[in-house]
């Protein structure tokens, strides 16, 4: 069996007919879809939205995405990865202006796959308040679960999500820390299926560490995952911050593949957010203002 | 003691499991296997042939298979883990390491395929390990029905090490465990082992829930 015949049968959920495109406002978005590093002639298969897509580079490294039918599709490379769309973006891969800063290492955590929701995958990295409880003594340790007040918004001048002075005591905040100590936190999402977190940088308390979830929707319940990060760390080798990162993101993902309903709600239903949940409120609320629901559920149950 | 490490490896999570229980401290080598592949470099290609990981040196000695490291921790500083009471002892636990690989070719070849996208024919992975975690169950029951609630005997030895990352990691290759109660009662047994330690995908014990307190006259 092909890897794309199991991603196939993979597929339960397929959107019923609609009269308008279903899922455009999301198919007109760029998508990570393969490292550059691996890029190879035979091409990886792999899907995005429902369509089988091929991600394959000549000799010279350049990167060429080709759809179900053959059709060439748009292509970025971008934060160590190659970017593709579906559709006709608007604009331009977000910005992350630490990617160009000298001195940071950038690190390819490589691809994890996960039975979820792509935006669930986004809405659980966006969550502190689970730290103490999956990431025991790395991220976070009782008694100390308490989640300190914070801001969300949706910033209209940028049109993004932004969580911003959040403080979470951390017995190992990353490779570089040596015991615990209260790790300061900003989440922006600026894109449906992408986040970028910024951290205490334990080495080099002026700036912060960047580490992002740029997530590949391969069905509205089935994920790539590709975690990569830009860090101020001289001393770890690349393959134990490879390691640590795996670490964290394995711990989440038998969660993931948990949580009911497997779609992300975006209407309230049987659920009682609480002040914790700030971030994952208003990037719901972003998601359905834009039409962002490849993934969601959009009528409560 | 140096190992050749992946944190993400059932097999080199039995050898840092058994270290952890046996009071050794190893001196960990993380291997980049995803998405380096560096156990298939030329490196770690002349330390073991088989391009495997885990790998043990401990002086001129070096292991590559798990099951014999499981035996040289325990000769080492914790004998009691080995089944060597008897012979029915010594068999039932070649027996159970013998059966390991089998965990590890169906369910682990199983979550390889699902979690980090390595080829593989997912469904005759996923059956595999079905029978397998079905023949484990049988063995477990027939085990709690002689009173023992362990796979060798009434103690855990290095059959159980070896057979257990693989079948609480099943899940994660897309096979439930949710049929099988004797592994679940074996797994928590483990689990609750002093020394016992985690890797991503297996969590240690929450504080148990007292017991439900049921007053004389409500009875």
């Amino acid at each position: 069996m092909t890897a794309q015949t199991t991603l196939q049968q993979a597929m339960p959920h397929q959107a019923p007919p609609h009269q308008a495109p279903p899922h455009q406002a999301m198919i007109d978005e760029w998508y990570p879809v393969g490292l550059v590093s691996q890029l190879d002639r035979s091409g990886r298969h792999t899907a995005l939205m429902g369509e089988p897509i091929v991600v394959s580079g000549d000799d010279a490294g350049n990167p060429l995405v080709t759809g179900g039918n053959g059709r060439i599709l748009p292509v970025k490379v971008r934060y160590g990865h190659v970017w593709s769309s579906l559709g006709t973006p608007t604009k331009d891969i977000f910005s992350i202006p630490e990617a160009d800063q000298p001195g940071r290492r950038f690190v390819d955590v490589g691809v994890v796959r996960v039975r979820c929701s792509p935006l669930r995958a986004v809405e659980n990295f966006l969550d502190i308040a689970h730290f103490p409880f999956v990431h025991t003594d790395v991220l976070g340790a009782e008694p100390h679960t308490e989640v300190q007040n914070y801001t969300a918004e949706i910033r209209a001048d940028v049109d993004e999500v932004w969580a911003t002075q959040v403080k979470f005591y951390q017995p190992q905040a990353s490779k570089s820390a040596s015991g615990g100590i209260t790790t300061e936190y900003m989440y922006r999402v600026p894109a449906p299926t992408c986040s970028v977190l910024y951290k205490t940088c334990p080495p080099r308390p002026s700036e912060w560490d960047v580490i992002t979830l740029f997530v590949q929707p391969l069905a509205e319940d089935l994920c790539d995952v590709w975690p990569w990060m830009a860090l101020f760390d001289d001393e770890t080798s690349m393959t134990d911050l490879i390691h640590f990162q795996q670490m964290i993101f394995l711990q989440d993902r038998s969660i993931l593949e948990n949580q009911i309903p497997r779609l992300l709600p975006l209407d309230p239903g049987m659920e009682i957010p609480t002040r914790a949940d700030l971030t994952s409120i208003a990037y719901r609320r972003w998601l359905k203002r834009h039409d962002y629901t490849y993934g969601a559920q959009l009528v409560a149950r | 003691m140096k190992l050749y490490d992946y944190i993400l490896s059932p097999s080199c999570y039995k050898v840092r499991l058994m270290a952890a229980l046996a009071g050794i401290k190893l001196d960990l080598r993380a291997v980049d296997f995803h998405p380096g592949l560096e156990h298939r470099g030329p490196d770690l290609l002349s330390l073991n042939p088989a391009g495997s990981i885990p790998i043990l040196e401990d002086g001129d000695l070096v292991l590559t298979e798990s099951s014999a490291m499981l035996a040289y921790i325990a000769s080492l500083s914790a004998p009691e883990w080995l089944g060597r009471a008897s012979a029915m002892e010594t068999a039932r636990e070649q027996q159970w390491l013998a059966f390991s690989s089998r965990l590890t070719a169906t369910l682990g070849g199983a979550r390889l395929h699902e979690m980090l996208l390595r080829p593989g024919d997912i469904a005759a992975l996923q059956a595999g390990g079905v029978a397998s975690l079905r023949e484990l169950e049988a063995g477990l029951v027939e085990q709690r029905l002689a009173g023992q609630a362990f796979l060798v005997t009434d103690r855990p030895t290095i059959a159980d090490i070896a057979c257990f990352p693989y079948v609480a990691l099943a899940p994660d290759g897309g096979v439930s465990l949710d049929p099988y109660p004797a592994i679940r009662l074996w797994s928590r047994a483990i689990r609750s082992l002093k020394g016992f330690i985690e890797m991503p995908g297996i969590h240690r014990l929450h504080e148990l829930k007292p017991e439900p307190h049921l007053e004389q006259d409500e009875a």
